[in-house]
C-alpha cells in the first residue's frame, strides 16, 4: 500500500494523544493527591492538540473534506464511520477532563473513566479500519488491534514522560517506567506481526486472480502505459533497500533508542519515539500487499 | 442506508440539444457506420450503428475515441506558408489565407502542367478517395502518383489477384460463417478488422478450429487454438510444403482445379521453342475475348487427345506428360506445379521455416481432409460460363486470411501467390466456407486498367496517357523509356518492379533527392507520415527532405502537405493545407476504388459532416476540386470553359466516368429520382439518399450470383452491365501464370517488344516464375546474417492501427510507448533484462530502447508495435512525452534501398515483382545499453515547435463533458 | 432478485480495447462523469477508465497462451467496497445488484478501494470521488433506446462479442446458460465477495485425425493414373 502522509500523522498523534490521555488517567488514579490541577489541565490540552493536529492531517487525506460530516453516517457497519464518531467523542470527554481539572470539579475521574473507555474504542476503531480490510493479510489479525493500542499507549507514555520533566518532575521515574514497559511490550507484539507478515503466504495468487491454472504466467501489459489510480495507491514506489531502512529506523527510532531514551533523557524520548512511529506506520502500509498489485505489474 | 442524492440514471445536463446523425468512421481503414451523439453541438458519443452491414452496431476502441481525435491540440487550423528566409524543417510557418493559398498552387502547378507535368507528385496515405486523388492527377497530366499501398500490401492484393482474380483486403475474404477451419497467416488485423473480429468470435463459438502461424502470438492469434510459430519471410516455403502434400496425398479437390483453374491446360514444353513455358493454343479454338484469347488446350483423358478447354464432355488430365499432335511437348499446368513442389519437402521447409516437418504435414493433412470430408451443398442452383447448369453451390470449409505479414517481404508476392493456389488446390475460391469476392471482385486477371505505355504518354496541359495506377499484363504495358528505363519517379511499371499496381511511395524521396530517374519540382503529400513512420531509412529521408543543390535551390524544389494535424512531416513543408477531420466532412467509399462491399453484394458508403469545419480547414477533397477547377483540367471544366462542379459533394453527384455512362462515384440512388442501383444518371439528391439510409448503400445480388462469381453466368452479366467488369469472360484460376513466364521470356530475349535492360535481365527471368517459388528474403543476401541473426519486425496494436492517434488522449493512454519485444532466452543470452534498456541494430543504424522479455515470439525474432514512438513534440505532444523518450521506430533501421550490387546499382527494398517495400526483412543484432547510458530512447531529434493556428496551451488535464463548451468540472 | 452482470468470454477476447475507449466515451459525458485524463498530452497521461484490458503470457515458449484480460467493478454479491464505505456513497442496489457510488455522497478517502481485492475503483483525480463501472446504468433502463441498445457500452462495442450482460440469478438468461454451460468462473474466490462478474475460459478446438483418413479409394490421383508416392504407406485397401 502506498503510505500517505495524512494517514501516518492521523494515527500517530491521535495515538499518542489517546495515549496521553490513559497516562494522565492512571496517574489521577495512583497519586491524585500529589499532583496539581494545572498538570492534568496541561496534558489533557496536549491530548487534544495532538488529536486537532491529527484531524487537520486527515483532512489531507480526503478528496471532500467539506463532507467530511458524512462519514458519520455509517457507524453500523464501518469501522473508519465509527472513528469518525469516536475521535470527536473522545477529544471531549479529554477537553472536559481539563476543565473539570481546572475547574476543581470532583468528578475527574468519572471523566478520566469515560475518557479511558473512548480512548480505547478510538484504538481499536483506528485499528479496525485495517484490521477490517481481509484482502490485506498483513493488516487483518488481532495484532494489528494490539499494536495500535500498544503503540498508541507506549507513545503517549513516552509523550506524559516527556511532559512530567518540564510539569510533574515526581512523575518521571513511574511514567518512565511504564513506557519502558510499553514499548517493551509493543516491540514484542510489533515485532511478532514483523515475523508474521514477513512469512505470509499471499491469498491470491496471479492463477486465483485470472483464473488461470498454470504454475507460469506473467504479465505484459496493464493497460495503461502511464499509470493509474491502481499503481499509485496500492505500491509504495520505494526500493527494497529504501523499505530495509525504513525497518532499521522504525526498530531503532520506535524501540531501541526510546527504551534507552525514556530511562536516561526522558525529555527526548517522545520526539525520537515519534519519529520511530512515523517509520513503523510507513512500514505498516508499505509492507501491506494488495492483492489487487497482480494486476498491475508491467507496461507494454 | 439513506437514498442517494446523487441520481445515477438522471441526464447530466437535462435541458441539453441533443442530436444524432449518422456518418461514417475514418479511424481507420476499417469504415464502420457510426451514429454521432451531439450534446449542445459537442460530441457526446459515437456508437456503431446496428444497422451498418459491415460493423453491425460494433465498434473498436479508436472508433470509440473518436472525440479525442476531435478535440485534439494537434489540429491545424489555419494554411501555413513556410516564412520566407527559415530553413526547411526549422518549422517556421505563417499563416496565410485560403486565397494566397491556392494563388501560389494554382501558379506553381499550372506552369508544371504547361511544361512537365511528371515534375508534379501527388502521393497520399491512409487516403480513402483514391478514386478522386487518382483522377485529379490523371488530369492533371502527371503520372506520378499514388496512395500508400506500395509499402503497405500490395503484395497481397497483386499476389492473390494475378492468380485468382481477387483478394484479401476490401476486396474479398474467409466465409468464416460456414467454415470449419481457419488458418491465419502472419499479421493480419489491420483490414476490414471489426467485421473479422466479430466474424472470428462466432466462427470460435459455433466450434471451428482456429490456426494461427505468426512468429509472434498477439491479436487474433491469442484466441488460435493452435499456435505454430514461424521464421519471418519462410511462409513461402510452408506452403509450398503444404502444397507438396496435398497433392502427394491426392487431398486436392481434383473436379474444381479440372473445371475453374488453368490445371489441365496444356503448356509449351519445348524448349526451343521462344513460347516455352505459354500456354498451347488451339488456332480455331473459341478466344472468347480477342484481348484476352482463351483458347487453351485440355488433354482429354477420356479419349486421350488434345481438345479445346472445356469442351462439353471432355475431362482433362492433369498430371502426365504428352506430345501434341504437331510433336509439341506439353504438360498440364498441374503436373509442373507437381514437379515444382515435389523437392519442397517437409523437412526442407522445417529448416527454412522453423516448423516441426510433422506438424507441416498435420497442418496440410487438417486442411485436405477437412475440405474433402465436409463438404458443403447449398441448395441454390446456378449456371457456370459454359452453360452447364448446377443443381447447388458446393464448397470445402477451410479458409485463410493473410495480410501483411506475407506481403511485407521481398519474397511475398510469390508467397501470397502459392497462399492462393493452395486455396485453390483445396476447392475454396468463391465458394461457401472459403474464400469469397466482394465487389468489385472479381475482376479479371489481372484488371484492365494499364499504366501510361510510354514517355509520349506525359505531355503538357493534357490527361494522362493511362491510369497513373494499373495493372501491367504484359511486358508491352510497363511505363518505361524507349531504353526500358523508368519513367516514374517511384520507379514502378518498371523492370525493376513491373507489377507494382500500388506505385511505390516508399521510394519517392530517395529517387526525387537523388533526381533519378529525373529531378521533380512540387511534391504534394496528403494524410502520409513521410518524415516519419511512413518512410523507412527515417534519419536520412528527413535529411534528403531538406538537402539542396549545389546552388542552394532544394533538390526538392516544393513540399505541400495536407493534414488534419501537426506531425514530424508538417514541419518539411514549404506549404500546409489543414484538412478536416472525418467528422467535419463529405466523403465516399467509392465503387470506383475500395468500397466496403460484402460477400452477398456491392455496399458502398458515404460521409457526411456532423460538425462544422474546425478553424479554417477545408477538406483535400475540396482543395483538389477547387484546384481542378482553376487548372481547368478537363473532367473539371465545361464545354465552354467553365468550372464544372460548385464542390466536391456536387463533384460526387454529377461526376460519369465517362459521359452518359450512369457510373459515378456512388453506385446507390442513381437515376433522376433514385430509382436505379448500380448506373443511371446523375440524381441531384443522391447525398440525402445516403444520409436517409445511414450513409451506405447495399445491394444484395440473389443468391445464384453470390457464389462461383470468376464462373457464374449470371453474376457475370450482371457485373458487364453494371458496369463492374468490361467483359464477361470466365476468370480462370492461374495456378500456372503465363503472364509471369511472358516476363521471363522477355528477359531470355525469347520475346518481341519491350525488353529488359541488359542489367535486369536475369533478375526478371529469375523471379518472374510461372509457377510457384520461394527465395529468401533479397535483403538476406546482402548481410552478414552472422552478425545479424534476428528479424526485426513490427505489427500495429489493435488500439492504432491504421490510424493516425497519438495526439488521442485516450488512445496514447494505452500505447504511450513501446517496448522491443525479445523471446526470454533470447533477451537473456544477449544479457538483456527485462525491462532494462538495450540496443537493436542493422547494417543500417541502431536504436536504443526498452526491452521486454516474452514467451509469445519465437526465438528469431524481434518485434514492436509500430508507430508508437514519435518525435519530440510532435502531435503537440509535449517534449518530454512517453512517444518520443522512451518509444522508438523500428524504420530507423530499415533500409529503402537494398545495398549497391555489384555494378553499384542500388535497388529498391521490394519485392521484385511488385515493388512492395520488405519492410519486414531487416536483419538485427541485440544487445543491452551500457549502464552509464542516458534512460532515453535513441536516436532524438530536435524538439517541434507549436505551428500557428495550433491550441496555444496544452491543456494539463482534460475532463472531457459534451455539452459544456470544452472540458467537465 | 436480479443481479445485473457482465460475462466475459476469455476464448474470443483478442485484447482490441474497444469495451475501454467505449466505456470512456459513454460515461465521461454520462451521469458519472466526467472522467478526467491527467497529463492527456504529456509525459505518463493517466486518466480515469472504468474498465481495462491487460494482457499475460500463462506458458513457456512455445507452449504459449496469450490472454487478454478486461476488468471492471465485478458487482460482487458481497461487495467488500460497500460495508466499509463511511458515508453510505458505495453501495449496492436492491433492485438489480449493480454496486455504485453516489458521487454527491463521496468524500473521497479511498477506504472502499483498499477493501476491494481487484483494483477496479479508481479515484478521479481531479473530481476526487470514488469512480466505478456502473454497468452503464444510464443506458439500461434508458426507455428512449430500442431494447436491444439498453446495454453497457462495452458490450455494445465489443466486436467479437465477448461481453455478455443480463441477470446472473435468472437461470434462463444468456449470462447463466454460458456460465453453466461454458465453465464460467469468478475470480479470486478465496476473497469470498461472490462477485456477479463471471469469465468464460479458454476452450481448445481440435481435429483429431486418424492415418486411414489419408487413403481412400476416390483419390484424385487414381483418375489421373498417377501412383501414389512411393514413401507412403499404401493405401487401406490395397493392404
Amino acid at each position: 500500500m502506498h503510505p500517505a502522509l495524512s494517514v501516518l500523522l492521523l494515527t500517530t498523534l491521535i495515538g499518542a494523544g489517546q495515549g496521553l490521555f490513559i497516562a494522565l488517567f492512571v496517574s489521577e488514579l495512583l497519586a491524585a493527591g500529589t499532583l496539581s490541577p494545572s498538570f492534568f489541565v496541561g496534558g489533557s490540552a496536549l491530548v487534544v492538540v495532538f488529536c486537532i493536529l491529527g484531524l487537520i492531517a486527515s483532512f489531507f487525506h480526503l478528496g471532500h473534506p467539506e463532507r467530511a460530516w458524512r462519514a458519520a453516517a455509517m457507524w453500523r457497519s464501518s469501522w473508519l464511520s465509527r472513528e469518525v464518531i469516536a475521535l470527536p467523542a473522545f477529544m471531549g470527554v479529554a477537553a472536559l477532563y481539563g476543565l473539570a481539572h481546572w475547574s476543581g470539579a470532583t468528578y475527574t475521574l468519572a471523566l478520566g473513566v469515560l475518557g479511558t473507555l473512548l480512548s480505547i474504542v478510538l484504538f481499536v476503531c483506528t485499528a479496525m479500519i485495517y484490521a477490517a480490510v481481509k484482502v490485506l493479510k498483513e493488516w487483518a489479525h488481532p495484532l494489528t488491534v494490539v499494536n495500535f493500542t500498544l503503540l498508541g499507549c507506549a507513545s503517549g507514555a513516552c509523550l506524559a514522560t516527556s511532559y512530567a520533566v518540564f510539569a510533574a518532575p515526581a512523575l518521571v521515574v513511574p511514567l518512565s517506567q511504564a513506557a519502558f514497559s510499553l514499548i517493551a511490550l509493543s516491540l514484542v507484539t510489533r515485532g511478532a506481526a514483523l515475523l508474521r507478515n514477513a512469512t505470509l503466504k499471499p491469498a491470491s495468487t496471479l492463477q486465483s486472480a485470472l483464473g488461470i491454472r498454470h504454475p507460469h504466467i506473467v504479465q505484459k501489459s496493464q493497460g495503461a502505459m502511464g499509470g493509474s489510480f491502481n499503481t499509485r495507491e496500492f505500491f509504495h514506489g520505494k526500493s527494497p533497500s529504501f523499505v530495509r531502512g525504513v525497518l532499521t529506523l522504525l526498530l531503532f527510532g520506535g524501540f531501541v533508542l526510546p527504551l534507552i531514551l525514556v530511562l536516561t533523557a526522558p525529555a527526548l524520548a517522545f520526539v525520537v519515539h515519534y519519529g520511530g512511529l512515523l517509520a513503523e506506520r510507513w512500514y505498516f502500509f508499505a509492507e501491506a500487499q494488495h492483492p489487487q498489485n497482480l494486476y498491475y505489474q508491467t507496461v507494454s | 442506508m439513506s437514498s442517494p442524492i446523487h441520481d445515477p440514471l438522471a441526464p447530466p445536463l437535462p435541458d441539453a440539444e441533443t442530436q444524432v446523425k449518422t456518418t461514417t468512421c475514418y479511424m481507420c481503414a476499417c469504415r464502420c457506420g457510426i451514429r454521432v451523439h451531439l450534446r449542445n453541438g459537442e460530441v457526446r458519443y459515437i456508437e456503431g450503428n446496428p444497422d451498418h452491414p459491415l460493423n453491425k452496431g460494433v465498434i473498436c476502441a479508436k472508433g470509440g475515441s473518436g472525440i479525442m481525435k476531435q478535440y485534439s491540440p494537434a489540429r491545424l487550423t489555419k494554411p501555413l506558408r513556410r516564412k520566407a528566409g527559415s530553413e526547411r524543417g526549422a518549422n517556421q510557418f505563417e499563416e496565410i489565407s485560403w486565397d494566397e493559398t491556392f494563388a501560389i498552387l494554382e501558379q506553381r502547378l499550372a506552369h508544371l502542367r504547361a511544361t512537365d507535368p511528371k515534375k508534379f507528385a501527388l502521393f497520399t496515405g491512409r487516403d480513402q478517395m483514391q478514386a478522386l486523388t487518382g483522377l485529379f492527377a490523371r488530369q492533371f497530366g502527371t503520372p506520378n502518383y499514388a496512395a500508400h499501398g506500395g509499402f503497405c500490401s500490395v503484395n497481397m492484393a497483386a499476389g492473390m489477384i494475378y492468380t485468382i482474380g481477387g483478394s484479401f483486403w476490401e476486396f474479398g475474404g474467409p466465409d468464416l460463417e460456414r467454415a470449419n477451419l481457419f488458418f491465419m497467416i502472419g499479421t493480419a488485423e489491420d483490414h476490414h478488422s471489426n467485421p473479422l473480429k466479430t466474424q472470428i468470435g462466432d466462427f470460435k463459438r459455433n466450434g471451428g478450429r482456429f490456426v494461427a502461424i505468426n512468429p509472434v502470438r498477439s491479436g487474433y492469434a491469442a484466441i488460435a487454438d493452435e499456435w505454430i510459430p514461424i521464421k519471418p519471410g519462410t511462409d513461402g516455403a510452408l506452403i509450398l510444403a503444404i502444397i507438396r502434400e496435398i497433392i502427394a496425398l491426392g487431398l486436392y479437390d481434383r473436379e474444381f482445379l479440372a473445371r475453374y483453374t488453368n490445371s489441365g491446360q496444356l503448356v509449351n514444353q519445348d524448349g526451343a521453342s521462344n513460347d516455352f513455358g505459354m500456354m498451347l493454343r488451339k488456332a480455331d479454338g473459341d478466344v472468347l475475348n480477342p484481348l484476352r484469347p482463351h483458347n487453351f488446350y485440355w488433354w482429354d483423358r477420356l479419349s486421350n487427345q488434345p481438345v479445346a478447354d472445356h469442351t462439353q464432355g471432355a475431362d482433362p488430365s492433369l498430371l502426365g506428360s504428352f506430345v501434341m499432335p504437331d510433336g509439341t511437348p506439353a504438360k498440364p499446368a498441374f503436373q509442373l506445379l507437381k514437379e515444382r513442389v515435389a523437392e519442397c519437402t517437409p523437412d526442407w521447409a522445417e529448416a527454412i521455416t522453423g516448423i516441426p516437418a510433422a506438424t507441416i504435414k498435420r497442418l496440410a493433412h487438417e486442411m485436405g481432409i477437412t475440405a474433402r470430408d465436409r463438404k458443403i451443398e447449398l441448395p441454390i442452383p446456378w449456371t457456370d460460363w459454359w452453360g452447364e447448369e448446377h443443381q447447388s453451390v458446393t464448397g470445402n470449409p477451410v479458409a485463410f486470411h493473410a495480410m501483411r505479414g506475407l506481403a511485407a517481404h521481398s519474397n511475398g508476392f510469390q508467397t501470397i501467390r502459392s497462399l492462393a493456389i493452395l486455396m485453390s488446390l483445396l476447392g475454396t475460391i468463391d465458394r461457401p466456407g472459403g474464400f469469397r469476392h466482394k465487389a468489385p471482385y472479381p475482376r479479371a486477371i489481372p484488371p484492365n486498367v494499364r499504366p501510361p505505355k510510354g514517355a509520349a504518354a506525359v505531355q503538357p496541359n493534357t490527361p494522362l496517357g493511362g491510369a497513373p495506377l494499373g495493372w501491367v499484363e504484359t511486358p508491352d504495358d510497363l511505363f518505361v523509356d524507349g531504353e526500358g528505363q523508368p519513367l516514374r519517379i517511384d520507379k514502378a511499371f518498371s523492370w525493376e518492379h513491373p507489377m507494382s499496381s500500388h506505385g511505390m511511395m516508399h521510394n519517392v524521396i530517395t529517387n526525387a533527392w537523388r533526381g533519378d530517374p529525373y529531378p521533380i519540382d512540387t511534391l504534394m503529400l496528403f494524410m502520409a507520415n513521410m518524415a516519419w513512420n511512413s518512410s523507412m531509412n527515417t534519419s536520412e529521408v528527413r535529411k534528403m527532405l531538406c538537402d539542396k543543390n549545389a546552388d542552394g535551390g532544394y533538390k526538392i524544389p516544393f513540399i505541400v502537405v495536407c493534414d488534419a494535424f501537426q506531425s514530424e512531416t508538417t514541419a518539411f513543408g514549404d506549404l500546409i493545407l489543414p484538412d478536416t477531420t472525418y467528422l467535419e466532412r463529405h466523403d465516399c467509399m467509392s465503387i470506383l476504388d475500395r468500397p466496403i462491399s460484402e460477400y452477398d453484394g456491392p455496399v458502398d458508403s458515404v460521409r457526411v459532416p456532423v460538425l462544422p469545419p474546425t478553424g479554417d480547414c477545408k477538406p483535400f477533397q475540396e482543395v483538389l476540386v477547387e484546384l481542378a477547377g482553376r487548372l481547368k483540367l478537363p473532367a473539371f471544366t465545361t464545354a465552354d470553359g467553365g468550372r464544372k462542379f460548385r464542390n466536391y459533394p456536387d463533384f460526387v453527384v454529377n461526376y460519369e466516368t465517362a459521359p452518359g455512362s450512369g457510373i459515378g462515384f456512388l453506385a446507390g440512388w442513381r437515376g433522376k429520382d433514385g430509382e436505379k442501383a448500380m448506373r443511371g444518371e446523375p440524381n441531384p439528391k443522391q447525398w440525402e439518399m445516403y444520409e436517409k439510409n445511414g450513409c451506405f448503400f447495399q445491394y444484395h445480388l440473389p443468391p445464384s450470383s453470390q457464389y462461383m462469381r470468376n464462373w457464374n453466368k449470371g453474376y457475370m452479366e450482371w457485373a458487364q452491365q453494371t458496369g463492374m467488369r468490361r467483359d464477361n469472360d470466365p476468370i480462370i484460376i492461374h495456378i500456372y501464370s503465363e503472364l509471369l513466364q511472358a516476363f521471363r521470356l522477355a528477359a531470355q530475349g525469347k520475346r518481341p517488344g519491350k525488353q529488359p535492360p541488359a542489367e535486369l535481365r536475369e533478375r526478371v527471368a529469375t523471379y518472374f516464375d510461372p509457377l510457384p517459388i520461394w527465395y529468401a528474403p533479397l535483403e538476406d543476401a546482402q548481410s552478414d546474417l552472422t552478425n545479424y541473426p534476428l528479424n526485426a519486425i513490427t505489427q500495429r496494436p489493435m488500439a492504432m492501427y491504421h490510424s493516425w492517434d497519438s495526439q488521442n488522449a485516450w488512445l496514447r493512454q494505452i500505447h504511450a510507448h513501446n517496448l522491443l519485444h525479445v523471446n526470454s532466452r533470447t533477451a537473456k543470452a544477449a544479457g538483456i533484462e527485462d525491462g532494462g534498456w538495450m540496443w537493436v541494430e542493422s547494417q543500417w543504424g541502431k536504436v536504443r530502447c526498452l526491452c521486454r522479455h516474452s514467451e509469445s515470439v519465437e526465438p528469431g525474432t524481434v518485434w514492436t508495435w509500430n508507430a508508437i514512438g514519435k518525435a519530440s513534440g510532435a502531435w503537440h505532444l509535449s517534449e518530454d512525452a512517453n512517444e518520443s523518450q522512451k518509444g522508438f521506430l523500428l524504420n530507423h533501421l530499415i533500409s529503402e534501398e537494398l545495398p549497391a550490387n555489384a555494378a553499384g546499382k542500388r535497388f529498391s527494398n521490394s519485392d521484385p515483382i511488385t515493388g512492395q517495400a520488405g519492410w519486414y526483412d531487416v536483419r538485427v543484432r541485440i544487445y543491452p545499453a551500457a549502464a552509464d547510458e542516458a534512460a532515453v530512447s535513441s536516436p532524438q531529434f530536435a524538439p517541434l515547435q507549436a505551428l500557428p493556428g495550433m491550441v496555444k496551451e496544452v491543456p494539463a488535464w482534460r475532463g472531457w463533458f459534451a455539452g459544456k463548451k470544452g472540458d467537465g468540472q | 432478485m436480479t443481479q445485473l452482470a457482465l460475462v466475459i468470454d476469455l476464448n474470443v477476447c483478442v485484447g482490441c480495447h474497444a469495451c475501454v475507449t467505449n466505456c470512456k466515451q459513454w460515461n465521461t459525458s454520462g451521469a458519472a462523469g466526467s472522467l478526467s485524463d491527467l497529463d492527456p498530452y504529456g509525459a505518463d497521461p493517466n486518466g480515469t477508465f472504468f474498465n481495462r484490458v491487460q494482457t499475460f503470457e500463462v506458458g513457456e515458449y512455445p507452449q504459449t497462451e496469450t490472454v487478454h484480460f478486461p476488468k471492471s467493478c465485478l458487482h460482487c454479491e458481497d461487495p467488500p467496497c460497500v460495508p466499509v464505505c463511511p458515508t453510505g456513497a458505495s453501495y449496492k442496489r436492491k433492485s438489480d445488484g449493480i454496486v455504485l457510488v453516489d458521487y454527491d455522497k463521496c468524500i473521497g478517502c479511498k477506504y472502499c478501494s483498499w477493501a476491494c481485492p481487484y483494483g477496479v475503483r479508481e479515484l478521479d483525480e481531479k473530481r476526487q470521488v470514488m469512480t466505478k463501472c456502473t454497468l452503464c446504468v444510464d443506458r439500461i433502463y434508458d426507455q428512449s433506446l430500442p431494447p436491444e441498445r439498453r446495454q453497457p457500452s462495452c458490450v455494445l462495442a465489443c466486436p467479437p462479442g465477448a461481453r455478455l450482460f443480463g441477470d446472473v440469478h435468472d437461470p434462463q438468461s444468456a449470462v447463466s446458460v454460458a456460465i453453466r454451460e461454458r465453465g464460467g468462473y469468478a475470480l479470486m474466490p478465496e476473497a469470498a465477495t461472490r462477485p456477479s462478474n463471471h469469465y468464460l475460459p479458454r476452450k481448445k478446438t481440435t481435429l483429431n485425425l486418424r492415418d486411414e483418413a489419408l487413403y481412400r479409394s476416390d483419390n484424385p490421383q487414381r483418375i489421373d493414373g498417377a501412383p501414389f508416392e512411393p514413401n507412403l504407406p499404401p493405401i487401406a485397401e490395397e493392404l
